[in-house]
């Protein structure tokens, strides 16, 4: 056992949040509410970068990387809350011509949650339904859908399908549940992300802020705050990566509770840190001019994705009851 | 990224598992927990069982008994003796978790010598003289003075919350060899509890036990050969007691607590229908949830133990650690309090429910956020030392008194 990064891991990591910091800082993100969320020339440098070919092997012209790699991957583009079905197009690598390379833009739903609400309907050129049967292919031109006007997460838009055509089935149910929680394992690296980069712009207001003539960073009770905001970030990483190692190794744990795990934890750590982050701001916290209210909503919307806090818990629990039989 | 054990650790595990299986039931039931005299020979005896067959000290150096085993071993170490419920390490916490780490770390080769191979074997048990009563979370404020008598120092204090005071054979002690500097005039001292002049007093604890006592010091004479590092630099020595203290001190503790979440899924099910029922949605998810709290946490233990093994201390980020156990610890065990329900006004175990056990953890969780450092005093750890944010500012130094002409 090493649960540690290695040097190739600490490497691509610095890759992509060097280009993360190049090509979308913390000031580009309100010029995301012109394009509806959505930029094909940044899609395309991410394909570049190897966001959705990761794990694909390189007999396919892939990367060839493990899931742990990719949680490494997507913590960084949580950092910016890159925007975009990210999680969707990486999944969709293996099953979706052109996904891959970033020329297919892929999206997708849980068919069976109500009610079905499609991100990024417009930039999609094929949208993948979750079954318990099987993972479906849907023309996103042929769906009826009523866009939402304002969504929740200015840079991710919405559109409320009241019913999801059947759709070509492409896999089967393991592969359905597969990607359940590989998904849920991504969307976990991008809530520890945001966990991470709210801390830090939270520490960053507070050095410099000055009250009663200091920084208010020197005050215990903002401290204290911020120290909760790192163990609540520490505590998803390990979650995080743990999901993702057991995902590459099966052996070394129950793959639903590490999953779950991750899940959970890395939702409430972007949560609560995103929401400490609006408090340290004070007033400014609650403007829209300060970006960390993109990341609050983000976190939601993520909470949101391959399974809530709930739905996890209640799973974990259930497998708690069974193993006690 | 591997979390896969070695085939070494599994066949570790394997001849552990059968060991355990074997000798924890021969152990019996351990003593009543105010008659320290039975339980320091419960707890010593199984520690010498451990030793016997090898299982002692499984990162220890092996020239003085250990196992010189690595890191993932520990892990597997904890993660085996809590599944069989093996006895407590109890009367062996300070000496095995931390008195024998910091002198392993900070001893001379004749301190070692001394003492590091009789803690392994049980023969020696220790306890931690660092607080005051002036002297908690402030332990730089502390008082107890020791003067250099030829090759001897002399110490006069008063040491409070002592744990195991009452067992003990040697203590890791601060005392004051500099009135004048602050943290910069203590020194870790090796005492031998049966020197003359200690007196020792229980206290008594919330839970109704005896754990921890205060130490009265008069004129103790202590060799100045069992100084652990150089005068004045105990300051330092106790910062690195502190982080095994607060590293993977508690890591079988937590596989415990794991097991405890298992049993309150039992128990909600004996009465599905009830108020604290497995039916009722919220109680189901909520013991989902501290399951998958436990289970981040141990992966944050793999991590941290992962990240020290390059050292062989553990890192400034056991304050998280620790931060996040005491604080779970005590919402689950607060969680198993309102199963009980009425019954939980009875210490004694009334119509099947087991008030006892869950009572007593409730109230031992009580002093996780207190002992080893307040929970307050890990955030400001965290938020200085890691965060890097500013220190509070710190009352000036009194004036001087005007000197009289
Ligand atoms: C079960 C148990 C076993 C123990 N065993 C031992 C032992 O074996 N040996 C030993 O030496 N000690 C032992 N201790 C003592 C323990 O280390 C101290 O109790 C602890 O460090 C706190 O000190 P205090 O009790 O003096 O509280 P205080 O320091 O008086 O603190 C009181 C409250 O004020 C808060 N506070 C204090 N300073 C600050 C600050 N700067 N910022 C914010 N809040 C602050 C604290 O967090 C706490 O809530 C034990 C304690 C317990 C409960």
């Amino acid at each position: 056992m090493d649960f540690q990064l290695d040097e190739d891991q600490l490497a691509l990591r610095e890759g992509v949040r060097s280009f993360c910091d190049g090509r979308v800082p913390l000031d580009s993100l309100a010029s995301f509410e012109e394009t509806a969320g959505f930029d094909r020339s940044l899609w395309t440098e991410l394909a570049e970068l190897g966001v959705f070919n990761l794990r694909e092997p390189e007999s396919a012209g892939g990367v060839g990387l493990g899931t742990a790699d990719a949680v490494l991957v997507f913590a960084e583009l949580g950092r910016r809350v890159v925007p975009g079905p990210l999680v969707w197009s990486h999944l969709a690598a293996g099953l979706v011509k052109g996904a891959a390379t970033g020329e297919t833009v892929v999206g997708g739903v849980e068919a069976d949650i109500e009610p079905v609400l499609v991100e990024h309907l417009e930039s999609l050129d094929v949208l993948l339904a979750l079954r318990d049967t099987g993972v479906f292919r849907i023309d996103p031109r042929e769906l009826e859908a009523a866009a939402i006007a304002t969504p929740l997460d200015p840079l991710t838009p919405l559109h409320h399908v009241a019913n999801l055509p059947a759709g070509e089935k492409i896999a089967g149910p393991e592969v359905a549940q597969r990607l359940r929680l590989e998904g849920a394992t991504l969307a976990s690296a991008l809530l520890l992300g945001i966990a991470e980069a709210t801390l830090e712009m939270a520490l960053e207001y507070s050095k410099q802020r000055e009250q009663f003539g200091r920084p208010i960073g020197s005050f215990q009770a903002m401290k204290h705050m911020m120290a909760d905001m790192f163990v609540k970030q520490e505590v998803a990483r390990a979650a995080a990566y743990a999901a993702g190692a057991t995902l590459d190794q099966p052996s070394v744990g129950d793959i639903d509770r590490a999953v779950g795990s991750a899940k959970i934890i890395s939702s409430e750590a972007a949560l609560r840190n995103s929401g400490a982050c609006i408090q340290v701001h004070g007033g400014m916290g609650f403007t829209w001019e300060v970006p960390v209210h993109y990341y609050l909503k983000r976190s939601w919307v993520l909470e949101n994705c391959f399974g809530s806090i709930d739905e996890h818990s209640e799973r974990v629990a259930i497998a708690l009851a069974d193993a006690r039989e | 990224m591997d979390l896969r054990y070695s085939e070494k650790d599994e066949e570790f595990r394997a001849d552990l598992r059968t060991w355990l299986e074997r000798e924890v039931p021969a152990h019996g039931a351990p003593p009543p927990v105010n008659d320290w005299p039975a339980r320091r020979a419960y707890d010593t005896g199984w520690q010498r069982k451990l030793f016997d067959a090898g299982y002692a000290g499984i990162s220890w150096p092996k020239e003085y008994g250990g196992r010189d085993g690595s890191p993932t071993e520990q892990l597997v170490y904890y993660e085996e003796i809590a599944r069989v419920n093996a006895p407590y390490i109890g009367v062996n916490f300070v000496g095995m978790l931390h008195g024998g780490p910091t002198l392993i770390a900070e001893g001379t080769p004749e301190q070692k010598k001394c003492h590091v191979p009789q803690i392994l074997t049980g023969e020696q048990v220790w306890c931690q003289g660092f607080s005051e009563p002036g002297a908690g979370s402030d332990l730089a404020a502390l008082a107890t003075r020791a003067e250099v008598d030829g090759d001897h120092y002399v110490v006069s204090g008063h040491k409070i919350w002592c744990s195991f005071a009452q067992a003990a054979d040697y203590c890791e002690l601060l005392v004051r060899t500099d009135p004048e500097a602050k943290s910069r005039g203590i020194t870790w001292l090796i005492m031998d509890m049966n020197s003359p002049g200690i007196e020792i007093r229980p206290l008594r604890t919330l839970a109704g036990e005896g754990e921890f006592s205060e130490v009265f010091l008069d004129n103790v004479r202590i060799p100045v050969s069992n100084r652990v590092g150089k005068e004045n630099d105990g300051w330092r020595v106790k910062e690195v007691t502190f982080r095994f203290e607060r590293g993977a001190a508690f890591a079988s503790d937590m596989i415990h607590l794991k097991q405890f979440v298992s049993e309150l899924v039992d128990l909600t099910r004996r009465a599905p229908e009830g108020p604290q029922g497995w039916n009722d949605r919220a109680l189901r998810r909520q013991l989902g949830h501290f399951s998958a709290e436990l289970d981040a946490l141990w992966a944050m233990v793999k991590l941290s133990v992962c990240e020290s093994s390059k050292t062989g201390i553990p890192g400034v980020g056991a304050s998280a650690v620790k931060l996040f156990y005491t604080d779970l610890y005590q919402r689950i065990t607060e969680f198993g309090v309102r199963l009980l329900g009425r019954a939980a006004l009875s210490r004694d175990d009334v119509a099947g429910l087991p008030s006892e056990r869950i009572l007593a953890r409730s109230m031992q969780a009580l002093s996780l956020t207190i002992a080893a450092g307040t929970s307050q005093i890990q955030r400001n750890i965290i938020s200085e030392r890691i965060l890097g944010l500013p220190r509070e500012p710190r009352p000036a130094p009194p004036p001087r008194p005007a000197v009289e002409s």
